[in-house]
């Protein structure tokens, strides 16, 4: 399992740009370090992040290795409707992980 | 903190095979500073902020954990509630009343899933024992640390002390030497810590995650080329028992962030 | 945290601008301030336009205490209007094994181009970030950081 936090405000009013943050437990195995027996460990990494307004994509993020573990991410949108925020995370092999959070705009 | 320059040199100069014994001169409670404080600002604002701070991720796996039914046969929460709870990080290893032996946090969890969860005990730095004892510490964030050293624990405390100033391995090295002689020098680009345990287990940017005490005395065997010992042992959880010790009164910071 | 710019121009004149502010200069990059893999990654990325120098300011610290995870944030100058705005901001190495580190998509829904996040650095280097406009220009910035490493790993 993928810890996922998420900073969402709850509520907004129209056409205010606020702030998202989202953090997923992953350690983004870069594929560049070796393990105790000289052995490369293989690249896990996240590839993909999309944060969706009531469906509609509003920020995606292309991550590789060099992308910190337990990638953190911070961008904004504009406010402009209640409903619901979507982030997804896909890795190399398609698994995806994703959290919503819910927004009240007035 | 006292400003203090590099003396790493000085350090080393005097660790040959002759070199004389360590003095045993236990850190003034008074100069007992987190490590925290030797941080850069951007590494403090990280553990400082409730959402960045990776350790949460963690704690909230853990928190999961507790409340959960899943391989055992009553969760943890149907025993203890959180805030009652606050007391066991900072009062720990401590010596449980039924075997006699002194355990650690993460011994006391293994313990409670042995005698109260019908469940195997979770293998030391596993995900799940990690998440548990991390959460259960960060209900005591801001809490003094503060353990019993006499009695039943006098024997272990000794045995933890005698650890911490015994120079080991290639470098002819012993914990006080760096924590109790050198703290705030500089060792090439990192300031020497007091080794205080204060904030484990901790988000060490170093292993991109989160990571056992005892993993960090591997870590500082390893440093001075001696031979780590086993996490959980009891020579380890000796010398937890004197850091903690040492630490009297200093607050817990689990989910701490250290480099 | 601190603005800085391409160290190939006068950094302490930039750092008296006071943390946050926006810099904003025509000077472009020399084509040998990067290694020739991080430029190829540049062009493979935006194509072979032209690189203005401005519009986007970032920072990350002086000195980074662990490259493992270095904390970056990255503003890009624009209205970010339907008519106009940032359409892509890619971060660049000039010393990692994969040029790359992260790439942003955003739009006119972003309402404003700020964007932050931690990166993986393989020693000290001035990291490249340029940004794609909707009128297809191209702008970059760059800061330098000083990785430091830890003692008991390399003694």
């Amino acid at each position: 399992m993928s810890a996922i936090r998420l900073s969402v405000p709850a509520t907004a009013r129209a056409g205010e740009v606020i702030e998202l943050k989202a953090l997923i437990q992953h350690e983004m195995e870069s594929g560049f370090r070796r393990g105790s027996r000289g052995e490369i460990i293989p690249r896990d990494i996240i590839t993909d992040f999309e944060c969706r307004y009531n469906g509609e994509t509003v920020f995606r993020a292309s991550l590789f290795p060099g992308v910190a573990a337990n990638p953190f991410l911070t961008f904004h949108t504009v406010a402009t409707e209640s409903g619901v925020l979507e982030f997804r995370w896909t890795d190399q092999d398609g698994e995806t992980w994703s959290e919503t959070a819910d927004i009240t705009v007035t | 903190m006292r400003a203090r320059v590099a003396a790493a040199a000085a350090l080393l100069g005097a660790c040959g095979a002759d070199a004389p014994a360590p003095e045993r001169t236990d850190l003034n409670p008074a100069d007992a500073v987190s490590g925290y404080t030797f941080l850069t600002p951007e590494t403090q604002a990280l553990q400082d902020d409730d959402f960045a701070n990776p350790g949460f991720l963690w704690v909230d796996q853990g928190r999961a954990l507790f409340a959960s039914t899943d391989g055992v046969s009553a969760s943890c929460a149907s025993c203890h509630e959180a805030p009652g709870l606050a007391a066991a990080a900072p009062t720990h290893p401590k010596i449980d009343a039924a075997s006699g032996d002194l355990v650690n946090l993460e011994g006391r969890i293994n313990l409670c899933r042995a005698r109260y969860q019908d469940a195997e005990p979770l293998p030391y730095e596993s995900e799940a024992l990690l998440s548990l004892t991390a959460y259960v510490a960060s209900l005591s964030r801001g809490a003094p640390m503060s353990v019993v050293v006499d009695g039943a624990a006098q024997a272990s405390y000794a045995m933890g002390r005698d650890y911490f100033f015994t120079r080991r391995g290639q470098l002819n090295l012993a914990c006080s030497q760096c924590h109790d002689d050198n703290w705030g020098r500089k060792l090439r680009g990192d300031t020497i810590s007091q080794g205080h345990g204060n904030g484990f287990p901790a988000y060490r940017l170093e292993w991109q995650g989160l990571g056992s005490l005892h993993r960090r005395f591997q870590d500082c065997d390893a440093g001075v080329r001696a031979a780590p010992l086993d996490a959980g042992s009891d020579t380890y959880v000796a010398l937890e028992l004197y850091l903690a010790a040492r630490s009297e009164g200093l607050a817990m910071e689990t989910p701490a962030v250290r480099r | 945290m601190t603005t800085v710019a391409t160290p190939r121009i006068d950094r302490r004149a930039l750092l008296k601008t006071g943390a946050g502010a926006l810099f904003i200069s025509s000077i472009p990059i020399p084509a040998s301030a990067a290694p020739e893999d991080m430029q190829a990654a540049v062009k493979e990325t935006f194509g072979d336009g032209p690189i203005q120098e401005g519009r986007v300011a970032l920072s990350i610290p002086p000195i980074s205490e662990n490259g493992f995870s270095v904390p970056i944030e990255i503003e890009v100058d624009s209205p970010m209007t339907e008519a106009d705005h940032v359409r892509r901001i890619a971060v660049f190495s000039p010393r990692n094994p994969v040029s790359t580190l992260i790439n942003f998509e955003l739009g006119p829904r972003a309402g404003r181009a700020h964007v932050s996040t931690r990166i993986r650095l393989a020693g000290t280097q001035a990291v490249l970030v340029v940004a794609e406009m909707s009128d297809g220009s191209l702008w970059s910035g760059a800061a330098e950081t000083v990785v430091t490493l830890a003692a008991c790993v390399v003694l």
